[in-house]
């Protein structure tokens, strides 16, 4: 008697099984449903049959011939709705058919997520031929196209629906895309090459809703944002399909149980394939599910097999984009990482190594070694003898090593190097090919690096790569050990590449490390928060816990808080809400400070929000105390009420901070104003000082009064408060664009020169221009911190109490 | 071991850490880049700074009071400096934080 064999599914497992059971000499008869109306085709293939480089026709694996000739009864656009194990049957639309072993292979189904709009026409899932053909249907030239999942899946469709012309966009949930395979530079560079093809990628973006009438229009994501759409795909993830399985009380955890013989908890009743669980883990990748198919036939032949699962590596298959992700790359302790950027060529290597054998690698750009890779973690061989050249891969067993010039060498021509006198790499590299081969040459041929000389490193690192051997430049020291590039470098190149994020600035400039460092990570935060401030979102992991938390940490771990008062001027209803706030969170110290301030010292951190909105509420905002920003303005009491005052020095000092309050600077910035050359509000020791005379503001710069102790130095004299505080804002916008992170004022003009500071400030146009995008930038950053973070309090909070537990 | 839930994941930031108060002290849960979580000693052997008000890299955090750096997996201060903060078991299931709670037991033992 011959068995019957009946299989639920034609997909990518089951068809690989049949395959090896038939060459196995398999002679019972097979029953092959399919809710498909089609039979076994290579589902992988889907994306280049979406992008128009193949043709549905070339991916079927297994034709009608192929069925007829081993005699398999194909019952495609058929699906099994039950199975009944006491009879030994499965039930179908077209009725029952026995078995004597089943198979279920019934795949996965993709996850919608529960959102309003999800059923509208025009909203599909990517997981077979007709989601294909819908996304084919509907991705001509003009349309428009949102994806929702920036993994695997999504990004095939997106890019294939480019391809075939739609505008495309790419809402992801996490900070970068692939993040289950790639970590933050590799999903970087996937994002600009991406976006190079003209698909917009949005991060961060949570789907609030699918709008349209009778049919999708539009995606509205949770902040706002909307996205016009003729066609929603969503790609969101996938869960085993088990429903079946299910009802028929097969035993089933996320997928259906399987032992190592794919054996089900009914022992005529296999399965394989994604909607297996075995030993916990799921499976979406085919190379396993091969493994399970050969396992599978030959237990259905009585062989002894057992399927034991093996390490997976990922490709995205879209052409052009390499990149390639294969076991752990998660850092953690005890694992090393050893990274290799090509900036110039978009490259990106990360080696994971624990206790000397290679456990992950992540791969962009250059993924030629990634086989290689893969055999060395499999194996788990020990690689101590070859780590130091390791990453260069078996042809490199001699050893390359990352070029510290090699982000300059990728910039384009026309890329500015000097800021001051506007001169891009082209330029210089004309002049120094046109015969000057000194810096000084280089500077009388194009003035670059003439004038505040902050990008004297960057002009050398050009003639380097131009001349040679020919030249050494100066090496100064590196901003920290994660780079080779000093601040004012690293500076200069954010802008010239036009770098908008931690990740792109670590990739391009070729950062040795993987996350940096607590040095870097701060001063890289500010530089591109200063120069984006439209585009860039303040990292607040990257900052020093005082910014953080907004308030002065002291040596036991309490905080100190410093209202704002402005020009040091106060009234009695803010007293009574400071004394108020005093009492209510039992406040150990009230302490007048130095800079004519009020200081809470010894608040719990978990009172923060509190006695913040409780400040907040009676008018007082936050003093930034604690910041790399505007701190205090000093001010004496001036022609008010001063017998020798010659100006209202404190309402100019109340102006100035209200002017300048919640802008972040390299250093700290504090600023005094005295009503007159008795200079009671000691003006002339401060980053910016004002001395007020009978004939107007005479402005000085560039004191100091703590570890260094120097007189400021008089940048300009002006008749009116309005341009005195025109000027004040602009020298601290040139401040914040050019100056090194940590270096006060009196450092940064030390190093530039206070005479092309005033070259900067006496010029109207350029004046102007610097006090416009200070007052840009203000127009973000000038809001109190306290009121947004007063608004969840329990985030300051410890996230759990176990001592009553212990109690118990 | 018992491993009590103390957490949503999502409770903590990447790169970041909070608290947990027990009888001993606080112990500071820190989530690195890749949603993996340790469990240390929230005071540093130093002079007692929080270290989960501390930046984190990598699988590093360097204390918020005095600079130092300690490995968050094995508690080993880094680069030269002699100390070590005691660490707890904690592992990430279905997006809660679980951490071991028999050192309570451990410690008042001892
Ligand atoms: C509260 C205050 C002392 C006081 O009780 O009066 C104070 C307290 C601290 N100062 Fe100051 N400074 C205070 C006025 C000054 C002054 C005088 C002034 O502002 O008129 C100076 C000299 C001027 C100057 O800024 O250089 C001053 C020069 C410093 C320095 C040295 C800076 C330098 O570049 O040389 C530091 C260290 C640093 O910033 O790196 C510092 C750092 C500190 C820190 C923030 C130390 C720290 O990082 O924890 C202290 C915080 C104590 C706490 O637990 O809250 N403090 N400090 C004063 C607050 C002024 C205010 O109202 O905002
Ligand atoms: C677009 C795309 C690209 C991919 N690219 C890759 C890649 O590059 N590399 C990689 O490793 N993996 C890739 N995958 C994943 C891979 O295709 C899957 O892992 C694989 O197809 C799973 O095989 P399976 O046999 O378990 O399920 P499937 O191939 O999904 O087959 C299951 C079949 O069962 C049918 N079925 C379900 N329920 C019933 C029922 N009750 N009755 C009858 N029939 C039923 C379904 O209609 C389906 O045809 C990709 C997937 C997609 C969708
Ligand atoms: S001088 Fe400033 S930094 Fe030093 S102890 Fe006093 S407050 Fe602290
Ligand atoms: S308390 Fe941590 S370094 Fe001093």
């Amino acid at each position: 008697m011959t068995w019957k064999l009946v299989v639920i599914g034609a997909g990518m497992a089951s068809g690989r099984m049949l395959e090896h059971l038939f060459e196995a000499g398999f002679d019972g008869h097979v029953t092959l449903f399919n809710a498909e109306p089609r039979g076994n085709y290579n589902r992988l293939m889907l994306s280049p049959v979406l992008s128009g480089e193949k043709t549905y026709d070339q991916i079927v694996t297994h034709d009608d011939a192929w069925y007829a000739a081993r005699g398999v009864e194909c019952r495609f656009g058929e699906a099994v709705v039950r199975i009944d194990r006491g009879r030994k049957v499965v039930v179908s639309q077209r009725g029952e058919t026995p078995y004597d072993v089943l198979v279920i292979a019934t795949g996965s189904a993709p996850f919608m997520i529960p959102v309003a709009g999800r059923d509208l026409p025009g909203v599909v899932t990517y997981r077979d031929l007709d989601d294909t053909n819908a996304m084919i249907a509907a991705s001509g030239p003009g349309a428009k196209a949102v994806v929702i999942g920036g993994g695997l899946l999504g990004l095939e469709a997106a890019a294939g629906m480019a391809a075939r012309g739609a505008e495309v966009t790419v809402i992801h949930l996490m900070g970068h895309l692939m993040e289950r395979q790639l970590d933050p530079a590799a999903g970087y560079l996937l994002q600009r090459d991406l976006e190079a093809r003209g698909i917009r990628v949005h991060c961060k973006g949570a789907t609030k809703a699918i709008l349209g009438k009778g049919r999708v229009e539009a995606v509205l994501l949770e902040d706002g944002t909307v996205y016009d759409a003729d066609l929603v795909c969503m790609a969101v993830g996938i869960r085993p399909e088990i429903r079946i399985a299910t009802d028929a009380r097969l035993d089933i955890g996320r997928g259906i149980t399987v032992d190592d013989q794919m054996r089900t908890s009914d022992p005529s009743i296999f399965a394989l394939g994604e909607c297996v669980e075995h030993d916990k883990q799921l499976f979406g990748l085919v190379a396993p599910l091969y493994d399970q198919a050969r396992v599978l036939a030959a237990t259905l032949m009585g062989q002894e097999a057992a399927f034991r699962p093996v390490q997976t590596a990922t490709k995205l298959k879209v052409t052009g984009v390499d990149l390639f992700s294969a076991g752990d790359f998660a850092g953690a302790p005890g694992r090393e990482d050893i990274v290799f950027r090509d900036p110039g060529r978009g490259v990106y290597k990360r080696l994971v190594v624990e206790d000397d054998r290679l456990i992950g690698a992540v791969m962009y750009g250059d993924t030629a070694d990634g086989a290689w890779f893969f055999d060395k973690i499999r194996t788990g061989e020990d690689v101590s003898a070859i780590r130091d050249t390791l990453i260069f891969g078996p042809a490199f067993q001699g050893g390359a090593s990352a070029d510290p010039l090699a982000a300059v060498a990728a910039l384009p021509p026309e890329a500015e190097i000097c800021g001051c006198n506007g001169v891009c790499k082209g330029r210089i590299v004309t002049a120094i090919e046109g015969g000057a081969s000194t810096l000084d040459a280089v500077r009388t041929a194009t003035k670059a690096s003439a004038s505040c000389g902050t990008c004297t490193g960057l002009v050398e690192q050009v003639m380097a790569l131009t001349l040679g051997d020919g030249f050494t430049a100066n090496a100064n020291p590196p901003m920290c050990k994660c780079t080779d590039h000093t601040h004012e470098d690293v500076r200069r190149l954010i802008k010239a590449g036009g770098l908008k994020s931690i990740p792109a600035v670590m990739q391009e400039l070729g950062w040795k490390t993987v996350g940096g460092c607590a040095s870097c990570r701060p001063a890289l935060n500010y530089y591109l928060l200063a120069d984006w401030p439209l585009d860039y979102r303040d990292d607040r992991q990257s900052r020093f816990v005082n910014e953080r938390n907004h308030a002065n940490i002291q040596k036991d771990g309490t905080y100190s808080v410093v209202p704002r008062m402005w020009g040091g001027v106060t009234t009695p209803a803010e007293l009574r809400a400071i004394a108020d706030a005093a009492d209510k969170y039992a406040v150990p110290m009230v302490k007048v400070t130095g800079g004519q301030r009020i200081d809470l010292l010894g608040v719990r951190k978990e009172d923060l929000p509190a006695i913040w909105s409780d400040l907040n509420a009676a008018g007082m905002v936050s003093g930034h105390a604690y910041a790399k920003g505007l701190r205090t303005v000093k001010t004496c009491v001036g022609s008010e009420f001063c017998r020798f005052g010659t100006q209202d020095s404190t309402g100019l000092g109340i102006k100035l901070e209200k002017l300048l309050w919640g802008s972040w600077t390299p250093a700290k910035v504090k600023l005094g104003v005295s009503g007159c050359p008795r200079n009671c509000a000691e003006a002339t020791c401060k980053d910016i000082g004002v001395v007020c005379v009978d004939s107007g503001y005479q402005i000085s710069v560039a004191g100091a009064a703590g570890m260094d102790v120097k007189e400021t130095e008089l940048l300009v004299t002006v008749a009116t408060e309005d341009e005195a505080m025109e000027v004040i804002a602009a020298f601290t916008q040139l401040y914040r664009e050019n100056a090194r992170y940590l270096h006060r004022i009196y450092k940064w003009v030390a190093k530039v020169g206070l005479d092309w500071c005033r070259a900067q400030i006496v010029d109207p146009a350029i004046r102007r221009a610097l006090y416009d995008r200070f007052m840009l930038s203000q127009s973000i950053h000038q809001a109190d911190p306290w009121a947004a973070y007063a608004e969840r309090p329990v985030d300051w909070q410890p996230v759990a109490d176990l001592r009553l537990r212990a109690a118990e | 071991m018992t491993m009590i839930d103390v957490a949503a994941l999502d409770d903590i930031p990447r790169d970041g850490a909070r608290v947990v108060r027990t009888p001993q002290g606080c112990i500071a849960i820190f989530r690195i880049a890749d949603d993996r979580v340790f469990a240390l000693d929230d005071r540093c052997p130093h002079k007692g700074g929080p270290l989960s008000e501390g930046i984190v890299h990598g699988a590093q955090v360097t204390c918020p009071l005095h600079g130092m750096v300690f490995d968050l997996a094995t508690g080993l201060a880094q680069g030269g400096d002699e100390a070590r903060v005691a660490t707890y078991a904690a592992r990430v299931e279905s997006g809660r934080v679980y951490l071991d709670a028999d050192f309570m037991a451990r410690r008042s033992a001892a």
